[in-house]
This record gives structure tokens, sequence and C-alpha cells, in this order.
């Protein structure tokens, strides 16, 4: 691992921060250990999990693999940037309502990869949900209630 | 009085659902303190082997490294619930490979890992003993040389590397094979499982300047880690603070300790506080796991169907300490019989000693294990008498006020409920299966009954009024992800006719909440349930009381009223509302409003008339629990893969005082029971290393691997002594997936299937071997 310290600018959640970084460094470790901001969480570090999962130009990224060196022109949203203050975004709320969340330490991930994949397929089936997910594990719930939670936005924005 | 969406019987959302949506709930990891240090540990490589001599110096050197800690810096303290057998660190011994032998404490993870790599210890190799065989063997190497001299909460039998022997029976088991007119046999293998919650163990500890220490980490109870940090450490439970922040899940595997003794030494040694988390392979290597059972079973019936005999053996693989294995031991001994009266049984278990991760609790406490061999048999039984296997059930089940075997009384058994629910949502569903099925993809459905229990042990509340008519409601309870916060929160909300946004949750502290033992054994339901509903009960005694003084009438004549109200019946304008009691009470008269209540499951104990008991870790267990389950799935004749494509699980529950979380409970232990079934195992390769300690090689299910289709079927037969009627039921719905999955796979393709987990490969050789 490098330890060459780099400035670089990334954009977080809306906001410009600049930092001194290992060049090695991973999303995760920058937004948890420098930033402070602990919402996405590490289940494996190993790209398996989900737990970690950021939106990178909109697209889930894993935020153990994803260097942040590689991220300096990017926009970048963790789960701290999704609700507007308490106002959750639509995805937290049917999570909330429909039980798509018990001990909560997947949920980050899954509000990420869901929030992405809603935005570009506002009208799923239930499979295409299921396959939206297929990279976000969850040893709670059996899945069922987090697909029922998207339906139930999918459903609101087509109504 | 009805309290619309907030009250018991309705699907509130979950108190804490909004932090944790919003990323903001913290759990362990994501806690610091101001001058924190990181920790890092080293761990043995070798399964078996004595500890020569430790070279901490180099490690010491390394700038940033604040302290070192090794088996020398711990008093000679053996922990243990059952059987006191575990140091709080490896001393002079390591028994498993992966075994913590030194720690470290740095100002940063690298520093302190690096620091690790850096210890040099000496070991002197000792012959392995891994396999439950040569655990039996009586030549084979002692893991734990002093055995006899371990103090042993309960008498029990032991002998070599075999730590505890439970038996129970009843009847005549060896004067009735000869009146059976059908017998099936076999022997049955399950495997290691890990518990996978996605949040890995941590823990974070400060050092306090009264000599104390407070730690926070991811575990089921605060007060069991008060309780053995402060024995390991040889402190005082007063100067021993422990708290809970969010956890990421525990199914039985945080009930006990993982490193919280480690972090907290550390802390003290240099003063400052320390914080490690475990890596997901750190924590597959040595936090616990499923016991791996080895089960001969067998099990006769008359010609109509009645079942008169069964006699099980088994051995259980408890790895290298005894953790709270003999519990497990005693569990699966007893339940081994089965929902059914059948009136000569002896079940006999053995737990043994191997170099391997400790087994220790995990949903279902035996259960499944024990299930998949009982259903089974069940099954084949039916099909030899060439009956229906629901009418087997049925005709020998057990109903209310029958006696468990040892003698205990079934007050509400909803089992047979459970049977016609279920055969109601299956209703067509085989003629389905039958009629989908190709000549290379055959489908069919397999069933499973289950029996569990919910109770033990102790636990207290306390309820506290406030000025403006909210409620605070104590308990030593850890919420683990089921949503206990929110049931209790209901409770309470419920019985004082209050929303349940009026009702604030105390984190668990043992430094202020009453004692809870801890969240385990489907228990907090049930039994926190029952104590938090008492002390919110004498907080509304209380009330009436002020209330009938204040408005002059008798309290008979009183009434509560939604909202936060006591009025007098009939009279719509005569009402006080919480607040102006609590005025009364907290300026005036009486003083604050406070409500407690305490308990213990103190249920019958096992009648010694009626079973021949030996060796049993306890003896009265609770409030039992009835369920059945069915799995349909799709088995590929060319690869053998099984395909999940429908689950039913139908449970009494009692009461459900939150359906949707019942169902959301329902739903994600099929879902690990799946995994059981199917695709979970921990595999140890011959020097004793762990082969599998990654998500990539430990396969736990994904989205795709299971159905969409799980159907929860709420069953309600009240139980007397519950709150509002409720039973505990989190473990069950994992409990009889095994035995319905690998029934299914006989329905599908006339196979029987008796090693866990049922891997492609396994399924195939089956098919081989039976020329399909
Ligand atoms: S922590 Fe990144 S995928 Fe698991
Ligand atoms: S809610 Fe616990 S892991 Fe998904």
């Amino acid at each position: 691992m490098s330890t060459d310290k780099q400035v670089i600018t990334l954009n977080i959640n809306g906001e410009s921060i600049e930092l001194l970084l290992d060049g090695g460094e991973t999303l995760l470790e920058t937004v948890r250990e420098q930033l402070g901001m602990t919402g996405s969480k590490r289940g494996c570090n190993q790209g398996v999990c989900g737990a970690c999962t950021m939106l990178v130009d909109g697209e889930p990224v894993r935020g153990c693999l994803a260097l942040s060196s590689a991220c300096s022109d990017r926009s970048i949203t963790t789960i701290e940037g999704i609700a507007d203050g308490l106002n959750l975004s639509p995805i937290q709320e049917a999570m909330v309502e429909h039980g798509g969340l018990q001990c909560g330490f997947c949920t980050s991930g899954m509000v990420l990869t869901l929030s992405a994949f809603l935005a570009e397929n506002p009208k799923p089936t239930r499979e295409q949900v299921r396959h939206a997910l297929s990279g976000n594990l969850c040893r709670c719930t059996g899945y069922t209630k987090i697909v029922h939670a998207a339906m139930h936005v999918a459903e609101a924005y087509s109504a | 009085m009805s309290m619309p969406n907030t009250a018991v019987g309705h699907d509130v959302p979950r108190i804490d659902g909004r932090e944790k949506a919003t990323g903001a709930a913290a759990f362990i990891d994501d806690m610091s303190l101001p001058g924190m240090l990181y920790g890092a540990m080293v761990f043995s490589d070798y399964a078996h082997a004595r500890i020569l001599s430790y070279d901490t110096s180099e490690a010491l050197k390394l700038p940033g490294v604040k302290a070192v800690i090794t088996g020398d810096d711990f008093d000679a303290v053996l922990g243990g619930v059952f059987l006191k057998d575990e140091p709080p660190i490896a001393m002079g011994k390591v028994r498993y490979l992966g075994e913590p032998v030194a720690a470290v404490a740095a100002t940063d993870l690298k520093t302190a890992r690096l620091a690790a790599q850096l210890i040099n210890i000496e070991y002197e190799a000792l012959p392995n003993v891994l396999s439950v065989d040569e655990a039996l063997d009586p030549k084979s190497t002692l893991i734990h040389e002093d055995l006899s001299d371990y103090f042993r909460l309960k008498p029990s039998s032991f002998e070599g590397n075999i730590l505890w022997k439970a038996s129970i029976s009843e009847g005549d088991v060896d004067q009735v094979w000869s009146d059976c007119d059908v017998i099936v046999e076999g022997e049955f293998q399950t495997q290691a499982q890990h518990h996978l919650y996605m949040e890995p163990c941590g823990a974070l500890a400060k050092p306090e300047q009264n000599g104390g220490i407070t730690i926070w980490s991811s575990c089921q109870s605060v007060f069991i880690v008060q309780q053995k940090v402060a024995d390991y450490l040889q402190m005082p439970m007063a100067k021993v603070r422990s708290l809970v922040p969010h956890v990421g899940g525990g199914f039985g595997g945080k009930g006990g300790l993982h490193i919280q003794t480690l972090v907290a030494k550390l802390a003290m040694t240099c003063s400052r506080p320390v914080k490690m988390t475990l890596t997901r392979t750190e924590d597959f290597e040595i936090v616990r796991s499923r016991h791996p059972i080895r089960i001969r079973m067998k099990t006769g019936a008359k010609n109509d169907g009645t079942l008169i005999a069964r006699e099980i053996d088994m051995v259980l693989d408890g790895g290298a300490y005894a953790d709270e294995s003999p519990a497990v031991l005693n569990w699966a001994v007893f339940v081994a019989r089965g929902p059914y009266n059948i009136p000569n049984v002896r079940s006999n278990g053995q737990l043994v000693y191997t170099n391997k991760l400790r087994a220790g609790p995990y949903r279902g406490f035996g259960n499944p294990q024990v299930t998949l061999a009982g259903e089974t048999q069940i099954d084949e039984i039916a099909q030899k008498l060439d009956m229906d296997g629901f009418k087997l059930r049925q005709l020998n089940a057990v109903k209310t006020n029958d006696a468990w075997i040892g003698g205990q009384n079934i007050d509400a058994c909803g089992f047979d409920a459970c049977m016609t629910g279920m055969l109601e949502a299956t209703a067509g569903a085989e003629a389905e299966a039958a009629a989908a099925s190709t000549s290379n993809k055959r489908r069919g459905i397999g069933y499973s009954a289950l029996t569990h229990m919910c109770g033990i042990q102790s636990t207290s509340a306390e309820v506290h009024l406030r000025a403006d008519g909210s409620v605070a409601l104590v308990t030593g309870v850890v919420d683990i992800g089921q949503g206990s916060n929110t049931i209790l929160s209901q409770i309470v909300a419920d019985s004082l006719a209050i929303p349940v946004e009026r009702v604030s949750f105390a984190a668990p502290d043992t430094d202020s909440s009453p004692y809870n033992w801890k969240t385990a054994a489907s228990r907090t339901t049930y039994m926190s349930g029952r104590s938090v509903l008492g002390a919110a009960v004498n907080v509304r005694e209380q009330l009436f009381t002020h209330a009938g003084e204040m408005l002059e009438c008798a309290e008979h004549d009183l009434e509560l009223r939604e909202g936060g109200f006591v009025g007098v019946k009939g009279v719509a304008d005569a009402q006080l509302s919480f607040a102006q009691i609590a005025g009364r009470a907290m300026a005036c008269v009486g003083g604050p409003i406070a409500g407690t209540d305490t308990l213990v499951f103190d249920g019958p104990t096992l009648d010694p008339k009626r079973a021949i008991v030996d060796g049993f870790a306890f003896t009265n267990v609770g409030i039992y629990t009835f369920g059945m389950q069915a799995v349909e799935v799709e088995v590929d004749t060319d690869t053998g893969e099984v395909k999940v494509l429908r689950v039913w699980s139908a449970h009494d529950v009692g009461r459900a005082i939150n359906p949707a979380m019942v169902d959301g409970q329902v739903h994600g232990g099929v879902v690990q029971g799946l995994g059981l079934a199917l695709t979970e195992e921990m595999v140890w390769g011959e020097n004793g290393n762990l082969i599998n300690p990654t998500l990539m090689d430990y396969k736990i299910p994904g989205i795709l691997d299971v159905p969409d289709f799980i159907q929860s079927i709420i069953i309600e037969a009240a139980e007397p002594t519950g709150p509002y009627g409720a039973k505990g039921m989190a473990e069950n719905s994992l409990v009889g997936i095994p035995a319905a999955v690998s029934n299914a796979i006989a329905n599908a393709c006339g196979v029987r299937l008796r090693s866990l987990p049922f891997t492609s490969e396994r399924v195939l050789r089956a098919l081989d071997a039976a020329g399909k």
C-alpha cells in the first residue's frame, strides 16, 4: 500500500472537501475515518456485502473497493446525503414504514442501491428490484420487505 | 378503548427506523472518543499447542504502540456459564487455530496491526483433535487436562474429551420396539454455521479515574458483559459499566463475550480509550458457531400411525471451549422427541471438545439439527405406512394440557391450528408442483412441524411518569435488530392508552437499567413484555389513586381515556390529564410516579417420577411454542441444484403484538434456515485452519438465492401468562427449514439426504446412488 500522500478534492453530498490522503485509501476509509461520516458501513471490507455502497456520479459503487484518489472529479453521494434534513427520501420512508430494515446495518447500502435503481427504473417489476439488490446482503429481513418497500415507492411514483 | 396504529396488535413502524434509514444510528465501529487508540490481536498459528514464550520487545519499540498484553498480564481466571474452562486470552496453551494470544493498542490501526505481526510467540505443537470420532477416542490427547477440576454449575458425567453428558428417558423404550409395526432408523450430520450478523463484533473501552472501566460493545446483554469482564479482570461490578450502541444483528453469536475483556485490559494498561473491531475474517475465526451434531435416531409406530417409541443418540461438537454448549446439548436432548405424544423415549447426548472454534448458542439452540432428524423420520414412517404426513402428525400431536416429556404442562398449544392453517395455505400446492415438474426439473413440497420454547431467567422494568404525561421506559433489554424497543414501547403505550410517541425508550446501561438477563431464547416479548406490562400497570394504579383523590370518587368509577387521561365513567368532562396528575405527584402528594416490576421464570420443573433425567443444565425452560413449515423446491436432476420456490411458515405466537414485525422475524428466520439447509458450512482443514473465513467462500443467501414468496401464517393461541397472551417466536422460523427442505427434496425426486448442507454435489451423489 502506498504511503504517498496527495491532496485530493472530493465532492461529497454536494460539498467540496479538500483532503490530504494516502494514495491507497478507499472511499469507505475516507468518509468514515477522515470525515467522520459513519453511515456507510463496513460489513466485510472485501466487496461482497454491499453495506458500504455509495453513489459515484449516480452509480452504486463499493466504498471498500473504490479508491478515493480515483474519485476526485466525481460526485459522491453517501447515505448522509439522501435525506433532506428531517425529511426522509421516499425509499427511506418506505424502508421504515414497510419493515425493510431490522438491525439496520445493511440499510445504508440498500437505500443507496435502491435510490440509484429507482431513479433509472421508476416502474420496475419485483423481479427487477430483486436483481438490483443482488449485490447487497441482509441477514435479518429475508429481503422480502425490502422489495415491498421499493415497490411501494415505485407505485407512489406511478400513481 | 382502541388506539389505532399505536396499540398492541398494530403494525407500528419500528421506533428507531428513521435513524437506521438515514445512517445516523451509531454501531460500535461508528463510535470514537478523544485520545482513542486502536487495538489489534495476535492469533494462534496452531490448533493445539503449548505456549513456551512471548517476545513483545520489537512490537513495543514501534513508535505509536502504547500497550501489549498477553496471557501473562491476566489473573488465571477461568470463565464460562455451566463449566468454567475458558481463560480471558490463551494462557499456557492454545486450543484452536486463531485463538487470541496477544493484543496491542496503538495510535492508529495500521501501527497496531504491524505491531501484532512483530510479536513472536514460541509454541510446542500438540496433537490436534479435530473430529468427533477422535474426540470420543479415549486415547486421544486431552484438550483440557484439568477438566475434572473445573467449576461445574450442575453435576454431569464427563470423561476424556467428553465434557458433558445429558439424557432424559420416559417410559421403557427397550421393551416396545417389538411392539412396533414400523421402525425407521438413520444417522444425520449437521454442520457448523456462522451467525453472520452483518455487523462484525467490536468493543470500545474507556478507563475511568476511579479505577473503573466503561465498555461499549456489540452485544446481546450489557449485564452479561459487565459480569464476565468484572470476573476476568477481578474487579467489582460497580467499577465495570457496560453499554451498547445499535447492534447489527446477533442471532446468539453476541450472547457471550467476544473481545470485550481484551479491549478493557488494553485500555486500563495504557490509561486511554481503546477500540477494536474485528475484520470479517477475524469474526469468522474467533467468535462462535452453530454446533455440528451427529444424530442417530430411531422411531417406531403402530400400523394405525401411533408413534410409540423414539431413541436418540447425539454427539455435539463443542469446539475448544464449553461456552453455552451444555445448555444447547440439554435443549437438543430435551426437544428431540418433537411435538408428539410418544410414550417411550430415550434421548442421550454427549458434548465433546475439539481443537476448533467454540460452538455456542445460535437461533434455534440445537433444535434445527434434531428437528431435521425427527421430521425426516415422521415423513419416512408416513411413507412406509402409506399414510398422509399431515395425518400422522395430527394423530400424534401434543395438545393443550398435554404433558411435555418430563411432565411440564402445555398451557396453550396452537400446534393443531398451525397445521390447519398450513393445510389451507398450501392447498393445491402439491398438485401444482407435480404438474410443473419435468423429467429433469423435479418439483416437490416438504413439511416440517416444530416446537420450541421461550422464557428462562429473569428480568425487570421501570416506567416513569414525566411532568407532561410522557413516560420513560427503562429496561435492560438490548434490541439487536429484532425490534424489542418497539414491541415493549407498544405494550406500555397500549396499557396507558397513550401514543407510542409519548414513550421514551432508555438505552441499556448497567449503571442505570434494571437487570435483564439477555436477548436470547426468544424471551424478550414474553419475559420483558410481562415485566414492562407489570410496571405500566403499576403506574396506572398510581394514576387512579391520585385521580380518585383529585376527583373525589372511587377508583372503580374511573377509566383510562385515550391520549393520556383518567376520567369518571359516564361523565365525559370529568377527567384529568396525566400531566395534571404528574404535577400533583411531583409537587404536592406522594412523589414522582414510577412503576416497577421484576420476575423470574419459575414454571414447573421436570418431574423425577415421570422421567429419568441426567446432566441437565436447566430444569425449567419456559413456555412451549409450535409451528408448521412448508417448502417447495425444484431439483435439477442434471446438476443437483436445489432451488427454493415457495415457503410457508405458520407459527403460534400467542398474540402478535406487532404482526408486521412477526412477519419480519418469520421471513428472516426462514432465509437463515435456507442458508443452513443449502449453502452455509464452515470448513476446517487438516491443521485445524478455517478454510473459508470470508463472505466470498462462505455463502449466505443473497436475494436471488431465496424465493420472493415467503408466506407467514400467524396463529394466536393466547398464552395465559404472556403479555396480552404473547409468546416468543423469533427462533422458530428457522427451526423446521432444513427438515422441510429435506422432505421437499425427497418429495421431488425420491432421494433422502441426511447431511447438511444439501449442496448440489450431495444431491447429485444421492441421485446417482439411487440410480435416478
Ligand atoms: S464492506 Fe464493502 S462490500 Fe462489504
Ligand atoms: S437489517 Fe440487519 S442485515 Fe439487513
